[in-house]
Formats: C-alpha cells, sequence, structure tokens
C-alpha cells in the first residue's frame, strides 16, 4: 500500500476549559469538545462518519464512543474506542489516517475528555493507580504510578550521572510555557529549588516533578487532503506517523533508559522523509519530568545522556532550539488522563496555523509530537506540517 | 494483622498457581523452557523465546541485583501505610528474568544500583506469602 504520508489532514481542533471544570461531567466534556472542534472546522454533525474516542475514568461506558455517537446522535460508519494510555490519542489518529486514505470513512471526529480532578473520589483514584500494576506481579507491592516513574528516573541517573536539578529544569521550562497560555491550570513561575523543596513523592521525584491532576477534553477533526481545499481552516498535514510498543508492565520491559520511542521516532520520520533536525517544535509527552528527557533523546533530539544538558540549556524554551510543549504541558497547563497528550496535539495544531499568539513559535513549518502509554509502553509519534512538499 | 488483610493480594490463575503455592512454601519457583534453555518470569504457558510448550519449574537461587528502585513515600493503600517510606525495587534474579519487589531490612540511604540480594518470605495471609529480597552483606 501507498505511504500514509499527507493523505489526511487536520481541519478542526479545539480543546474545552481544562483544570478543574467541577460544572460539567466527563461525558458532557467530550460532546462540548466535539462541538467546538466541529465549530472550528465548520462542518456539520452529520457530516461526521468516523468516530474514534478513549474511555473515562470518572465516567465509563463499555463501549464509549457508541454512548458519545448516541448522546450526539450522531450515525458514523467507523466507531471505535482506543485505550493505550497517554498514547491513545495519537494511536487513534494513526488509525483515522489510514482509514480515511484507504475509504473507510470521509470525516473522522477524535474526541477525548475525562473528569480526573472532579469525577473520581480519592479512593477511586488511588485504585485506578494501583490498576496500572500487573494484578498479580506488581500491586500487591502498593505502587503508586509516580513509583512506576521513579524507577525509570533513578536508573536513568544512574546510568548518565544526570541530575535531580535537570528533572527539575524541565517542570521549570513547562511552567514557563503554561505562563503565556491563559487556558493553563498552573500558570505561577516556578524555580529549580522549588521543584527540588517540593514534597518528595516517590524519590527522585517531588511533587513538581509530577503532573497535574485536571478535567478537560479536546477534539479534532480530520478528512482527506483534497476535501480539506475547501474548509475554513488551513489544513495541517498528517506527515509522518509511527508507533512502537515494548510491554504493558515496567517490571516486563526489556531497558528503563531507552524506550520504544525510538522505534515509532524511526518509523514516523521514515514516513515523513524528515528528520529531527527538520521540526520546528514539538509536543512531548511529559507525565514526569525524566520522560521528557528519555524522549528527547530517543527521538534524535540530542544523544542519550544529553538531555539534561539539552534542557539546562534552554533549547526547549521558546526561542529555544526545538520549543517543547508551548500550551505548558501534561506539568503545567492540564492532565485529564488518557486524553492528556491531545492537548498537545491541539497546541501543535494552533502553532502550524500561525495562531498561538503571544506563545507562538516563528515560522513554524513542521512539528514532531510524541506520547507514551502506560508506564513508558505504547508509544505513538507524528509529524505535523503547514503543507505537504 | 488486621492492616495487612486489606493489602492488594493477588489471585492466582492457572499459569500462576504453582508460583503462588510456591511462595506459600517459601520457595521462589521460576519457569525453565527444556527446549531452548531459557529461563522466565511472570509465568506463562508457553516460552517466550521459542514459544515451546515444555515449561518446567526451577526453585530460583534467590540471588538477584537491584535494577532500580525507588524510595515511596506515600501508597495506594492505607494498609502499607505504617510500613512508610518503603523502598520498591526491579530485581534481575541471577537465572535472568527481572521482577518487581521490595527491598527490606535495608535503610533507604543504603540502597544502590547493582546491590546483592537475596529472597525472603512476608506472610501476609495463611494463603498468601509475597516474595521480598533483602541485602546481601558484602
Amino acid at each position: 500500500m501507498d505511504s500514509l504520508r499527507g493523505k489526511a489532514v487536520i481541519v478542526g481542533s479545539a480543546d474545552t476549559k481544562v483544570g478543574v471544570i467541577a460544572h460539567m461531567g466527563a461525558t458532557q466534556l467530550c460532546v462540548e469538545a466535539i462541538c467546538l472542534a466541529l465549530e472550528d472546522a465548520g462542518i456539520a454533525k452529520n457530516q461526521v462518519d468516523g468516530l474514534i474516542t478513549c474511555n473515562s475514568m470518572a465516567d465509563p461506558y463499555m463501549y464509549h464512543a457508541e454512548m458519545i455517537a448516541e448522546y450526539m446522535q450522531i450515525f458514523p460508519s467507523y466507531c471505535m474506542s482506543i485505550g493505550a494510555g497517554g498514547g491513545t490519542t495519537f494511536t487513534a489518529l494513526h488509525h483515522a489516517a489510514s482509514a480515511i486514505a484507504t475509504g473507510t470513512c470521509n470525516t473522522v471526529v477524535i474526541a477525548m475528555a475525562d473528569s480526573l480532578r472532579s469525577g473520581l473520589s480519592r479512593e477511586r483514584a488511588m485504585m485506578m493507580q494501583s490498576s496500572s500494576g500487573h494484578p498479580q506481579f506488581e500491586s500487591p507491592y502498593g505502587p503508586t504510578v509516580p513509583a512506576f516513574y521513579a524507577l525509570i528516573a533513578r536508573a536513568y541517573m544512574d546510568a548518565y550521572g544526570a541530575t535531580e536539578e535537570q528533572l527539575a529544569a524541565v517542570a521549570v521550562a513547562m511552567r514557563t510555557h503554561a505562563a503565556r497560555n491563559p487556558e493553563a491550570q498552573m500558570r505561577d513561575l516556578i524555580t529549580i529549588e522549588q521543584v527540588l523543596q517540593s514534597r518528595m513523592i516517590a524519590d527522585p521525584l517531588h511533587l513538581l516533578d509530577c503532573s497535574l491532576v485536571s478535567d478537560g477534553g479536546a477534539a479534532i477533526v480530520m478528512m482527506s487532503a483534497e476535501r480539506a481545499a475547501d474548509m475554513k481552516q488551513p489544513p495541517v498535514f498528517i506527515l509522518g506517523v509511527g508507533e512502537g510498543h515494548s510491554h504493558e508492565h515496567i517490571s516486563q520491559a526489556h531497558s528503563l533508559i531507552t524506550s520504544a520511542a525510538v522505534d515509532s521516532g524511526r518509523r514516523a520520520y521514515e514516513m515523513a522523509g524528515l528528520g529531527p533536525k527538520d521540526m520546528d517544535l514539538a509536543g512531548i509527552y511529559d507525565c514526569f519530568t525524566p520522560v521528557v528527557l528519555i524522549e528527547l533523546e530517543d527521538l534524535g533530539f540530542c544523544g542519550k545522556g544529553e538531555a539534561g544538558a539539552f534542557v539546562e540549556e534552554g533549547n526547549i524554551d521558546l526561542g529555544g532550539l526545538l520549543p517543547v510543549n508551548t500550551h505548558g504541558g501534561l506539568l503545567s497547563h492540564c492532565h485529564s488522563g488518557n486524553p492528556g497528550s491531545m492537548f498537545a496535539l491541539t497546541e501543535v495544531v494552533k502553532q502550524l496555523r500561525h495562531a498561538a499568539g503571544d506563545r507562538q513559535v516563528s515560522q513554524a513549518e513542521t512539528a514532531l509530537v510524541h506520547a507514551q502509554g502506560g508506564i513508558m509502553s505504547s508509544h505513538c509519534t507524528l509529524i505535523l506540517g503547514r503543507d505537504n512538499s | 494483622m488486621p492492616a495487612q488483610t486489606s493489602k492488594i493480594l493477588p489471585i492466582p490463575t492457572p499459569e500462576t498457581e504453582t508460583y503462588w503455592k510456591g511462595c506459600a512454601a517459601h520457595k521462589l519457583l521460576i519457569q525453565y523452557c527444556t527446549n531452548c534453555d531459557h529461563f522466565q518470569f511472570y509465568p506463562r504457558s508457553i516460552c517466550t523465546q521459542c514459544m515451546s510448550r515444555d515449561i518446567e519449574w526451577k526453585t530460583a537461587s534467590g540471588r538477584a541485583t537491584v535494577v532500580s528502585y525507588t524510595v515511596m513515600h506515600r501508597s495506594v493503600s492505607k494498609a502499607y501505610g505504617d510500613e512508610y517510606p518503603q523502598i520498591l525495587a526491579l530485581v534481575r534474579l541471577k537465572e535472568g528474568p527481572q521482577m518487581m519487589s521490595h527491598i527490606v531490612d535495608c535503610r533507604a540511604d543504603k540502597i544502590s544500583i547493582g546491590m546483592s540480594v537475596e529472597v525472603t518470605f512476608q506472610d501476609w495471609t495463611d494463603e498468601v506469602s509475597i516474595p521480598v529480597f533483602y541485602p546481601l552483606s558484602s
């Protein structure tokens, strides 16, 4: 089959309000995101013939995408919910691009929302956390999600001599981005000292090394490049996409310090015919600070063990070599669970439309977004561009 | 004791029943493929290397090295509360496979990657014992 390169485009993109949105449930947030994205695209709901969602933890349904279609009275020919943790979003986009390229459907909406902050009791939230471990061989040891990532952080620091200050520099950079974004949940600037002095959660991860717990949703509308010619918004082209899946449970990982982002990145770059140096900005999954360092390396933006210095030198800041998560990321914009990386995607769409206002990356033509789900388990990399060449 | 009963207990499946019975008898049983000479953990119905179903149980040496660790300052359940901070670790058994466990009888500032440890068992209920590891004095 021909490559997917340039076949599918994003023509609509929108976020709901994020942070603490107690007056809306998770289903309502998902529907709101779809309404906003359709409005952005200038498309009526009866033109939607493909719908992809991820399930909500706060308001789950057995068949979530079908539930959302029913709620909105949409009658798609292609309909599914995907569950690959934080990697779900871009995996969904991979499926949607394939469906569009093969003519399975014409107009696909990808919508994801959850109410982790307002819709889950503390008890349920902790239960969800424990369910991310293997039920027999991890969960009995009582680990939290930060503890799983702390195992990765410790191994990475031990292998490369990375420091807690270098992890903290990621949190500081994300907060600096969020300070420019009026929609972000946490906008007060922080210092490396403040990160290091915040409460220890799972050594070496402090509270400010950990992402937020939020409510919120986002949706995008996709169609073929040909059909997009007459649309309201300038299209954003999917130039490359690749996945890599290495394990489900961290105790089964073959490496704690090199991830399947190497594979997903290579596949995406190959499809796009582009490399790391061609990227003007990036959206990198930042559920915990060490993840950003490992992914920057695995995606080829610097050598193994070099990401700490890369971040400290200001390269991921606005005006740096590779601005990362200009919206503020999961660490400072919001993290509503499985939908989390949607916000990195909608931000990149905004940047490639040159509509990001105060935080616009100048002359942004090409961007990479990367998400991972589970505990560095399921990786998906996308390369997006303003044009198809 | 009552606090411990609300810890998360493993529920054995047909593939893992022998392993958990071994733990209850304070033996760390791991699978060995007679076809390709491969040890694996967790227990499975196939050899992950050659897909053979000719898998035997062997008692592991119980020796392992620390691959990574974290000192946890909070837990998923109050049942673990009295024991925090607690060391969660990934250890690599001498036979090859990696597993998650706790490091016990070790001060948080003494743990390090590469440390040699040995298995011991905590009896959580009459039926369930959990393998944990303690540092071997060098």
